[in-house]
């Protein structure tokens, strides 16, 4: 390579590298989360905020989220969005409890709650990647759709699941000391961060959100890493409805409702741009916690949950306005 | 000189986190004159101005306009001051008429509502005085590429500016419009205005410029008239050494005739842009693409990357069919391409030079799923270095790079992509000098041919004639989506004759 010239000038001397600037923005969440622990725990430290009970209790309201908020992550980081995903949750679950009870079979009902998801996901993915319509069009329909068939299949009943191991692996039973919800969260969330910062896959969905035709230029397959993302999501959606089930040991169309919204709220306050081309896995977990601290905080504070959608909306604004750069 | 300069900059410095671009730069341009700033990519041209601009604050140093010291707070304040600029990066709202661009965000009103009339008015009196024919109710996006400059210059001087500064305002424009822009830069200095000039190619300098400045390690290392000092001096204080110019470079042998044929096209249509084209490229050869601004190059660039799929015609590689349904199987061939505009096709903005460099190399670096960083990262010092790329400090985002640096960045990517052992069977480049320095365009020019005595074919858009010359070993003339001309370069006597054929005279 003749490209090296000798260096002469002092011009050419490379830039002494120094870590980068901490930009306070990308620990907002951190310091944020923090900032409200302390202040719960001064606060509602006499209603039993700091009990060990109380915090697990935390963790297992936030489990199933953070398990969302991963997918979630990568959606947003491609810089579309997924809406369906409380209602897929609720219909998979649905779906399960009743295949479990026709069959009596956990793999079956497992499959068919994960084949739910895939096949919502497909649906989304595939409008969304090859028929071009905006992700927020598709997935808000699909939102109504699978709520719709969730609500009409279980004819509005709740779908009891009397097979012990199914609610065991999914959420209501402990592996050794470790709740199976934690135990889900956990590897969800490793994978997660795999595959955002170690994985082609991953650096592709950046890429993808962050400036589609530079990556087709690049030879990113955006339209096969959008509607794998999408498909990630739905599928996802799908085991955290098993995992709601599990733990209320019942399959309903309410389980999930309204989760889009806090995991929209946990990828945002954990620091990924609602613009793609960011995406922070871990940010997006303590997001979630952050939300599930503020609901638990406010249930002992003594509000109903109308007020904690308010709050958590409000949030939503705020973090989106702090975190915007310039 | 005295104290009716136009524009007095004196001491300015001005550091962006730890790295100082400009340590204490003086300028000083008199009203009437055409004043060239000159300095490699990244010398900090574009943050000089855009301090005159307000839309950096200085670290130090002082302004004066018409000898008046001035406090530039704000783009607001250099407009009440009469500083209009047209900057690198196009600013233009394609969506909106030529009277509105030119009017965004300071609309005229009366009584709260919009006063079109007035607008339109005042836009068809500036560009009257420019000289320019065009309708203020036209949309910005329906214009030749052409036009638009002009409409940026429009808007820059719609509000009584005494000072106008271009910033490499040549580097987007077709050359058949680049005649058009001096004959105005003339005439605006003709009505007192002065003109600060921002161009990485030398001889519009001296067609245009009266005076001349250059920038080099955050200083101006010259100041003088452009009469005054040689060509050759010039490019030396602007690198800060002597360079081997292009044309100087030892010529190159013809390819012989029984090499192998890497490409070969015919008879490709594509929409209305390519009509039939047919040709071969060799193995080692480098095809230069000669035309004019919608003669169809760059679509066929397209067609020949999987951008766009070819209505009719076939595409051979190795002999072999080639038929790429995206770029994807385009690059896994071993067709690569440099893009026309490294903002929008070449380069994610916002991610780090490191993310943009190895985005094709991705699957190829590491064992198994994950992405071996260690390697990544060598990968892209080594490009650093070799391509020289200034300002690469921490993990800044592109954006942040100097406008030729860019373009290096976008190039080295199907570089880092060679190094993890995928070779180039046919590089294509789309006017990869656009911006780009001398020192650079000197440095990539080798690199094509490099490449070339590797055995990779290489197909060279460029509108710089003299370029094409040097370094390419045929060229062919595009008019209308048609090849007109296959030319060999012994048969192109010199660069008129080149300019006859591709305006088909
Ligand atoms: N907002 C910014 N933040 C950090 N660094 C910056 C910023 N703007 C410019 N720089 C750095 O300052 C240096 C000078 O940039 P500038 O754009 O002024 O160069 P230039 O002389 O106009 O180059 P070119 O000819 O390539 O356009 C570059 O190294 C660039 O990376
Ligand atoms: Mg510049």
């Amino acid at each position: 390579m003749t490209l090296q010239h000798e260096t002469t000038a002092p011009t050419d001397a490379p830039q002494p590298r120094r870590p980068p600037r901490l930009d306070w923005r990308d620990h907002a969440i951190y310091i944020g989360f923090v900032v409200v622990f302390l202040l719960f725990a001064v606060t509602l430290g006499d209603d039993g905020f700091l009990t060990g009970s109380n915090l697990l209790n935390i963790v297992r309201q936030t489990a199933v989220i953070a398990v969302m908020a991963v997918a979630g992550t990568l959606v947003i980081a491609a810089a579309q969005i997924d809406l369906s995903i409380g209602s897929v949750a609720g219909l998979s679950s649905v779906v399960t409890a009743m295949t479990l009870s026709a069959t009596g079979n956990l793999l079956v009902g497992v499959l068919a709650g994960v084949g739910v998801g895939l096949l919502v996901g497909v649906i989304n993915g595939g409008l969304v990647a090859y028929a071009r319509i905006p992700s927020f069009l598709v997935t808000l329909a699909m939102l109504g759709i699978a709520g719709g068939v969730a609500q009409w299949i279980s004819g509005f009943q709740p779908i009891p699941i009397l097979d012990r191991t199914f609610t065991m692996i999914f959420g209501s039973g402990d592996f050794g000391p470790i709740p199976s919800l934690l135990l889900w969260a956990v590897v969800v969330v490793a994978i997660g961060v795999v595959v955002m910062n170690k994985t082609a896959f991953g650096r592709q969905i950046l890429a993808t959100g962050g400036n589609p035709v530079a990556a087709t230029f690049s030879g990113v397959r955006v339209q096969r890493i959008t509607f794998a993302v999408l498909v990630i999501s739905s599928v996802v959606a799908a085991i955290a409805g098993m995992l709601y089930a599990g733990r209320l040991q019942s399959g309903r169309f309410q389980w999930g409702t309204g989760d889009e919204l806090s995991v929209i709220a946990a990828v945002v306050l954990g620091g990924t741009s609602l613009f793609g081309g960011t995406g922070r896995v871990l940010g997006s977990v303590v997001g979630a916690l952050f939300v599930g601290l503020i609901n638990n905080g406010l249930i002992l504070a003594g509000l109903d949950v109308s007020q904690q959608i308010i709050i958590q909306g409000v949030i939503i604004i705020i973090a989106v306005a702090l975190t915007r750069k310039r | 000189m005295n104290t009716s300069a136009a524009v007095r900059m004196s001491g300015i410095r001005k550091s962006f986190g730890d790295v100082e671009v400009l340590k204490g730069v003086d300028l000083e341009v008199h009203r009437g004159e055409v004043h060239a700033l000159l300095g490699g990519n990244g010398a900090g041209k574009s943050t000089l101005m855009k301090i005159l601009r307000g839309v950096h604050r200085p670290d130090a140093g002082s302004v004066e306009l018409d000898g008046v010291a001035v406090d530039l707070r704000s783009p607001a304040d250099a407009t009440a001051g009469g500083v209009g600029m047209v900057f690198q990066e196009f600013s233009l709202v394609p969506s909106l008429t030529v009277a509105q661009n030119m009017h965004l965000g300071r609309e005229h009103r009366t009584r709260g509502l919009l006063d079109d009339r007035r607008m339109r008015r005042d836009s068809a009196e500036v560009l009257d005085r420019m000289g320019v024919e065009l309708d203020p109710r036209a949309v910005v996006g329906d214009l030749p590429v052409g036009y638009r400059q002009l409409v940026e210059i429009a808007k820059a001087l719609s509000h009584q500016a005494r000072i106008l500064v271009l910033d490499e305002p040549t580097a987007s424009l077709p050359y058949s419009e680049v005649e058009r822009l001096f004959a105005l830069v003339q005439r605006l200095a003709a009505q007192n205005i002065a003109v600060i000039y921002i161009s990485h190619r030398m001889a519009e300098i001296t067609r245009v410029a009266d005076r001349m400045s250059v920038i080099r390690d955050g200083r101006r290392v010259l100041c003088d008239d452009v009469a005054a000092v040689s060509p050759e001096r010039v490019a030396e204080a602007i690198v800060g050494r002597e360079i081997l110019h292009l044309a100087e470079a030892p010529t190159r042998e013809p390819v012989p005739t029984d090499t192998p044929t890497v490409l070969s096209v015919r008879d490709l249509r594509a929409g209305s842009r390519v009509q039939a084209v047919s040709f071969d490229l060799a193995r080692g050869e480098i095809l230069g693409l000669a035309g004019l601004i919608g003669s169809g190059r760059t679509e066929l660039a397209h067609c020949l990357f999987g951008v766009d799929r070819p209505d009719r015609g076939t595409m051979a590689l190795d002999g072999r069919a080639y038929r790429p349904a995206a770029p994807g199987d385009a690059i896994a061939a071993g067709v690569m391409l440099l893009p026309e505009s490294r903002a929008q096709q070449g380069l994610v903005l916002e991610h780090t030079i490191g993310q943009n460099m190895l985005l094709p190399s991705l699957r190829r670096l590491g064992r198994g799923p994950l992405v071996d960083d260690e390697r990544g990262r060598a990968l892209c010092d080594d490009l650093v270095a070799r391509l020289q790329i200034r300002g690469a400090t921490g993990r800044i985002p592109v954006s942040r790079l100097s406008g030729g640096n860019q373009q290096k960045v976008a190039l080295a990517k199907w570089l880092a992509l060679r190094d993890t052992g995928l070779s180039p069977r046919v590089l294509i480049l789309d006017e990869p000098t656009a911006g780009v320095d001398i020192a650079t365009k000197t440095d990539i020019m080798h690199l094509v041919r490099e490449l070339a005595d590797t055995g990779t074919g290489v197909v060279l858009i460029s509108s710089e004639l003299e370029e094409l010359l040097a370094v390419a070993d045929r060229v062919l003339v595009l008019r209308s989506g048609c090849v007109t001309a296959d030319l060999a370069r012994s048969d192109i006597p010199d660069e008129e004759s080149l300019q006859l054929a591709i305006q088909g005279a």
